[in-house]
């Protein structure tokens, strides 16, 4: 593809590595060249590198697809999905997942990024529904402003919650901020 | 619409600063005897330039800068001329850029480019005064505008900052590489440059040096990274016009295999133009700079993101 083409998540194949392209920030001094200054995130390890382009280069765009999975369960160090189409199993390892596994939860359908036959990322629903496993009691608020507590829910990870909310009720959580948004039901 | 609303409204004092601007210009001009014209937006055929990307309309093309038609008003003999200008660039869009934007052009007959630049640091003086501005603050950079200001020359500027003389050894490539990674970063960040004589196969429509034909009397105004200005000693020799525009057209056809036609009828003007400088100044940046405004949608209502 012409450099011109790529914008921000424009897939790259870079010295033969899948990259994801995290900004691109274009200066065209007088009459010269367009030169593109991009930030990549290596798709395998999530490194990030800056690489420079200019004008009349060709850049390699990565073949990667997307394609739906239900998450099933942890094995090991690896994650268990299935294609919802094919019933195939993939098994996907805990660095590619990274932080996402605060918030997979099992049973639920996730857009998975394919470089060939290699998962290498997931894309999570915004919004997930967790149900609370364990939650201090509340401390009567010293303040005014809304007080937030710990709670754990069903993955294990930690979020913070209004105090109102106690163990067993449903909560709904924007998982590309990682806050609580709503109870869905009390116990 | 609500996210609009806001985003329209939070524009309001730098629009307003804009159309002082525009205001103060027009009077700048009218002062010095120089006439208000406009050319046309949509043009039959556009000056050759390989990284110009003009959009297409119909067989036409929307204008990617007035400067052939307001030569052509020159060889006719109109001596003093500005003008604002719509102008469309494909591709160029960033921080500093939009695919449509408004070019400030003017030419003065009789007159180099040490006199262009002087009527820049003069309007830029003019309209900082106007708008009760000492200095120019932008971002965390503070410009001293006080003139003269500082002028280097292509050739001291990279010898210092990219350790080479690309005026002495020709390599464009690396010029413009080393221009957006080198140079343009180096630059001073408290005082205005001028960067001047840049070299004969980046002189665009100047002509070449009479003393030094490695160089063309062409300079360019920076405020740090922010490039304000292109100015030209324009140049006035047919055959040398008519040869640039050749190479420009093979170019373009190499690379990007589009044949781009002649603009004969500026060609036949060209020996009717008198000697005479000019310049490209984009209103847009300038309005950004007085209104310290860090990105060109801070400054236009719509842009081609939001249109």
């Amino acid at each position: 593809m012409d450099v011109a083409e790529i914008h921000k998540n424009t897939k790259l194949l870079v010295d033969g590595i899948p990259c994801s392209v995290d900004e691109v920030d274009f200066t065209k001094p007088g009459k010269g060249r367009a030169i593109y200054r991009v930030k990549l995130r290596n798709l395998l390890d999530g490194t990030t590198t800056e690489k420079t382009f200019h004008s009349g280069e060709k850049a390699e765009e990565a073949q990667t697809t997307y394609q739906q999975e239900q998450y099933l369960y942890k094995d090991g160090d690896h994650y268990i999905f299935m294609n919802t189409e094919t019933f195939e199993q993939l098994f996907v390892s805990e660095s590619q997942i990274g932080d996402k596994k605060d918030f997979l939860k099992e049973g639920i359908l996730v857009d998975m990024l394919m470089f060939g036959e290699r998962p290498i990322d997931i894309t999570l629903p915004n919004f997930i529904e967790f149900e609370v496993l364990e939650s201090e009691v509340a401390i009567k608020a010293q303040t005014i402003s809304p007080q937030l507590k710990a709670a754990t829910i069903e993955t294990g990870a930690v979020i913070g919650v209004p105090t109102f909310i106690n163990v067993g009720d449903i909560i709904k959580v924007d998982t590309r901020t990682g806050t609580y948004v709503e109870r869905i039901n009390k116990k | 619409m609500e996210d609009e609303k806001q985003h329209l409204l939070h524009l309001e004092s730098n629009l307003k600063t804009r159309a002082l601007i525009y205001k103060h210009i027009r009077k700048f001009f009218d002062d010095r005897g120089f006439l208000e014209v406009e050319t046309p937006v949509r043009v039959p055929v556009i000056a050759p330039e390989p990284y110009i990307v003009p959009f297409e309309s119909e067989d036409w093309f929307l204008s990617t800068s007035p400067e052939l038609h307001m030569k052509r008003m020159l060889a006719a003999g109109y001596k003093k001329l500005f003008q604002f200008s719509r102008c469309f660039r494909k591709g160029e869009q960033g921080r500093l850029h939009n695919p449509e934007f408004t070019m400030l052009e003017w030419y003065c007959a009789d007159a180099g480019y040490m006199v262009i630049i002087q009527h820049i640091e003069d309007l830029v003086s003019y309209l900082a005064k106007e708008l009760g501005l000492r200095r120019i603050n932008y971002g965390n950079l503070e410009f001293d505008i006080s003139t003269p200001w500082s002028r280097i020359t292509v050739k001291d500027a990279y010898l210092k900052l990219a350790g080479w003389d690309p005026t002495t050894q020709p390599d464009p490539l690396r010029f413009d590489i080393d221009m957006a990674e080198k140079v343009i970063p180096g630059l001073s960040k408290d005082h205005p440059t001028v960067l001047l004589d840049y070299p004969s196969y980046a002189a665009a429509l100047a002509r070449i040096k009479p003393d030094n034909p490695n160089v063309a009397e062409r300079a360019e105004i920076f405020f740090s990274q922010l490039e304000l200005a292109n100015v030209y000693s324009e140049l006035v020799d047919a055959d040398e016009q008519k040869r640039r525009f050749d190479e420009a057209i093979e170019q373009i056809e190499n690379e990007q295999g589009k044949r781009m036609q002649m603009p004969d009828k500026f060609l036949e003007a060209v020996p009717f133009i008198p000697e005479c400088g000019g310049v490209a100044l984009g209103i847009d940046r300038l309005v950004m700079l007085l209104c310290n405004a860090s990105s060109i949608d801070e400054v236009i209502p719509f842009t081609a993101d939001n249109a």
